[in-house]
């Protein structure tokens, strides 16, 4: 802990180091936690007092939780409604709506993964006083598999069989095959009310989706399209807090006025995006602030298009990634603020394999590996074999000035061992639409992630059943096709046991790690700050913002 | 009078059709979609992202897309936002007052200070004011707005301290004074450039008028010249003013992409950027027909007004 300070003390005063960076990304949720653990923490006060204004980049426009939304729509629905239960930073699961988390030992879980019971917790109400019961989380869940209703994703819920209500706190389903990483889809699965929703005429333009009534700590009060929401506390709630009186998320669409706002203290805290790298020298000094950088579940890599002759071939990926200058990237055009990685998972994860080899930036090693597999240098010393040259375009959404940076680097790196990269950039809503889900790339730059929800289970993103150009279903667009991983795959989504889990999940990094369907370059660590005086700040890399635990926030007096 | 006005409202119902539909095809045509973003994001499989697609009608032909929308828009129907999962009219509405607010004060502004200093650089033209003007008016046309934006919330809200950094008003004040100091900085920087516009507007018009013969009649009349100024030249060379603030207002109410943003303001220019960078195509669509229709009441208006202004047109 006193080491821990020091080094907290130095970091805002000494000139950047790599050490401070370091403690910023490792030890931040550490000291975070342990502070509002210690003794120097001061109470939460008695009622509820003051507000909180949270920036944000995005603007929160979807409201009914079981509806198509993006992270900062999250930001809302985890804070009116409750899920089942939901992820602490360690990755276990804590009981909400819940009792308990089932489980296999508890009997939750029960016929090899395909009876599930959950006991529900008792005197929970809606927002309009309205009790909770087990109707509500039956009526949810068949919402999402009910034909007409633009549910955001079925993708579990749709294994669901033979819902049925035991009790008004106890509920039963059975599953079509045993499927682990369910708990975690349910972890992002918030119930909403029967008696209002279930008398909309049309659930996709129901009223309750511009005025949400959930059972979570803060209340929905009024929204100013493109401005901000604001909340007020659920004074019922069941759960310890919430101590704010009331919480504004604000949106601020430009990221430099964000942070402006943040150094005026228009806004108490920025999250999500947060502070752009190139202001974290100046943010981690502006007094009255704490600014740290939170590690989040996202990867920033290369995803080649494995069906592409000239990068099919794992010499020649592996060739790439050892002529990738990782440290240059990370240290010159990312400020040092991100950790590199190896494998698809990030590093809080239980199922991470520390094991894995470590990447090294060595361009006659990437020549010998070309060389070694057939690839001669042709004219302009670009490399070619069997007529396929090693030419392809590596992709980025334009106006992420700090991506076209590292297509620079990537570009010179490359040219060194004969590989000719061109950059064709297009605006986002291009990059994500047909180019990216029909696989029309020929390699992309992209920040993404390779799990389900907070479960480590990447099915989606590797089963060769999940390639949507190929008629498959999921997020396979690179195109991977191997058949030791759908196999590890298909036996990690049926065990409930976490250490054979572990086992299968380090082979498939060892595998993904060896072939390289995506080239991994670093988990990104977003750098989110907050005003000093606001206790119970805590990041949370399973949650997907990091307002997760808002209900505990309150201001030292 | 009466066959004007309908030839010119004729005129214009042909001009919105076209309008809409070289609007919905570009649209339409641009890739990517508004479930892209879901996408991005991983957490739906292409099997969501195709039924989602197919729930929202949006895997139909466009020509059948087109003629929906088109149906629905005659009978008064905008459509439904994507984004904001409310009738685009009333998304249009909610953003509405703070883009007037803003623009119509940064306009007064600009246009009450933009034709003195016209009228001022015509009359001493070649002056040292009027060169000072000329040179000013070109620096200020130059000037990106994000920039000079993010430089006045550097200097008078980071630096100084004396102005907000962006938004409408504080939540929870909003309190009429409060609005006005927020109103100050986007004011400023909007204000600038049409400042520049404005006065060189004025200052042609007003060279034009100062060198006809009425004005050197009235002279030779012994008016004395304060008079000549306000009542024989000034009151001619704001005519072409009303065609210019005519054409003008169709800005009024679409707003300022780049201040809007850069202030943090809700109007229409955000709403814009915002809509297109969703592809929430029923938004863009009405944000669309809501400014080519100001377009053409604005310069109908522009012409109406200058009848009622200028008698040579009224009878000619």
């Amino acid at each position: 802990m006193s080491e821990l300070d020091r080094n907290a003390k130095r970091s805002r005063l000494s000139a950047p180091s790599l050490r401070r960076r370091e403690f910023l990304v490792l030890g931040a949720g550490a000291l975070l936690g342990a502070r509002s653990a210690g003794a120097e923490t001061p109470p939460p006060p008695s009622g509820r007092r003051g507000q909180v204004i949270v920036g944000l980049s995005q603007e929160p426009t979807v409201f009914n939780p079981l509806m198509p939304g993006i992270e900062v729509d999250e930001s809302v629905w985890m804070n009116v409604f409750n899920a089942l239960w939901n992820p602490d930073p360690e990755g276990n699961l804590i009981p909400e709506l819940a009792a308990e988390v089932p489980t296999v030992e508890n009997g939750g879980i029960s016929d090899g993964g395909l009876a599930w019971k959950v006991r529900l917790r008792e005197g929970v109400v809606w927002h309009d006083g309205e009790p909770f019961t087990a109707e509500d989380v039956k009526f949810s869940l068949e919402l999402i598999n009910s034909p007409g209703f633009r549910a955001r994703t079925r993708q579990g819920h749709s294994l669901v069989r033979d819902i049925v209500v035991k009790g008004p706190h106890e509920i039963s389903w059975r599953m079509e095959k045993a499927y682990s990483p369910y708990l975690a889809l349910l972890a992002n699965t918030f119930i909403v009310p029967k008696h209002i929703l279930g008398k909309a005429s049309d659930p996709n333009t129901a009223a309750f989706n511009n005025a949400p009534v959930g059972t979570g700590p803060f209340r929905w009060s009024e929204r100013v399209a493109g401005d901000h929401i604001s909340f007020v506390a659920n004074e019922r709630y069941f759960l310890p807090g919430p101590y704010l009186e009331k919480a504004v998320f604000k949106y601020i669409p430009d990221l430099t006025a964000l942070y402006a706002q943040f150094r005026t203290g228009q806004v108490d805290l920025t999250i999500g995006q947060g502070i752009p790298a190139n202001f974290y020298e100046e943010a981690v000094k502006l007094p009255g602030r704490k600014v740290v950088a939170n590690p989040s579940g996202n990867l920033e890599i290369i995803m080649p298009n494995l069906e592409l002759p000239a990068l099919s071939e794992k010499a020649v990926r592996q060739a790439l990634y050892h002529a990738i200058n990782k440290q240059a990237i990370i240290d010159v055009i990312y400020y040092g603020l991100h950790r590199p990685t190896e494998s698809f998972a990030p590093k809080e994860s239980w199922a991470y394999n520390p094991n894995l080899p470590p990447h090294s930036y060595d361009i006659a090693k990437a020549n010998k590996l070309l060389d070694d597999a057939g690839w001669k240098r042709g004219a302009r010393g670009i490399r070619q074999k069997n007529g396929v040259p090693l030419e392809f375009a590596l992709s980025t959404t334009t106006g992420t000035a700090i991506r076209e940076q590292c297509q620079q680097l990537l570009m010179q790196d490359w040219q060194q061992i004969g590989a000719s990269m061109k950059i064709n950039n297009m605006p986002a809503a291009v990059i994500w639409g047909e180019f990216y889900v029909r696989s029309k790339f020929q390699a992309l730059l992209v920040g993404t992630a390779f799990r389900t929800v907070t479960d480590p289970d990447p099915a989606t993103r590797f089963s060769s059943e999940s390639i949507p150009v190929k008629g498959g279903s999921g997020g396979n667009y690179m195109q991977y096709v191997n058949p030791e991983v759908d196999r590890l795959l298909a036996a990690g989504q049926t065990s409930f046991d976490r250490q054979e889990r572990t086992k299968i999940y380090h082979r498939l990094q060892e595998i993904v790690r060896d072939e390289l369907p995506i080239l991994p370059i670093f988990q990104y660590a977003p750098v989110e700050g907050y005003k000093e005086g606001l206790v119970g700040f805590r990041p949370n890399i399973n949650a997907r913002q990091n307002t997760w635990n808002m209900s505990k926030w309150y201001w030292a007096r | 009078m009466g066959s004007f006005l309908a030839r010119r409202v004729g005129q214009a119902g042909v001009l919105l059709l076209i309008v809409s539909i070289i609007g919905f095809s570009i649209l339409h045509l641009a890739p990517g979609g508004p479930l892209s973003q879901f996408a991005a994001t991983g957490d739906m499989t292409q099997e969501d992202l195709d039924r989602v697609a197919r729930q929202m009608g949006l895997d139909r032909p466009l020509p059948v897309q087109y003629a929906e929308w088109l149906w629905r828009l005659l009978q008064g129907d905008w459509g439904v936002s994507y984004r904001d999962k409310q009738p685009v009219l009333r998304v249009i509405g909610s953003h509405l007052g703070a883009t007037l607010e803003l623009m119509l004060s940064s306009t007064l502004l600009a246009m009450m200070i933009g034709c003195w200093i016209g009228v001022l650089g015509a009359i001493r033209r070649y002056s040292v004011f009027d060169t000072l003007a000329t040179v000013g008016a070109m620096i200020a046309l130059s000037i990106p707005t994000f920039w000079f934006g993010l430089v006045v919330i550097y200097v008078f809200s980071v630096g100084l301290g004396w102005l907000p950094a962006g938004n409408r008003y504080t939540i929870g004040d909003g309190s009429w004074s409060d609005r006005l100091h927020h109103l100050i900085g986007p004011c400023i920087v909007l204000a600038l450039v049409s400042t520049a516009v404005w006065s060189r507007y004025m200052r042609s018009s007003m060279l034009d008028v100062i060198n006809q013969d009425y004005i050197r009649t009235a002279r030779s009349k012994g008016i004395p010249e304060r008079r000549i100024l306000f009542q024989h030249a000034v009151r001619n060379a704001l005519l072409p003013m009303i065609t210019i603030a005519g054409l003008h207002l169709p800005t009024l109410l679409s707003g300022a992409l780049v201040t809007e943003t850069v202030f943090t303001w809700p109007g229409m220019g955000r709403l814009f950027l915002d809509s297109i960078g969703y592809r929430d195509y029923p938004t863009v669509m009405g944000i669309l027909m809501f400014t080519a229709m100001l377009v053409l009441l604005g310069s109908l208006l522009a012409d109406l007004l200058y009848g009622v202004a200028d008698p040579r047109i009224r009878t000619a």
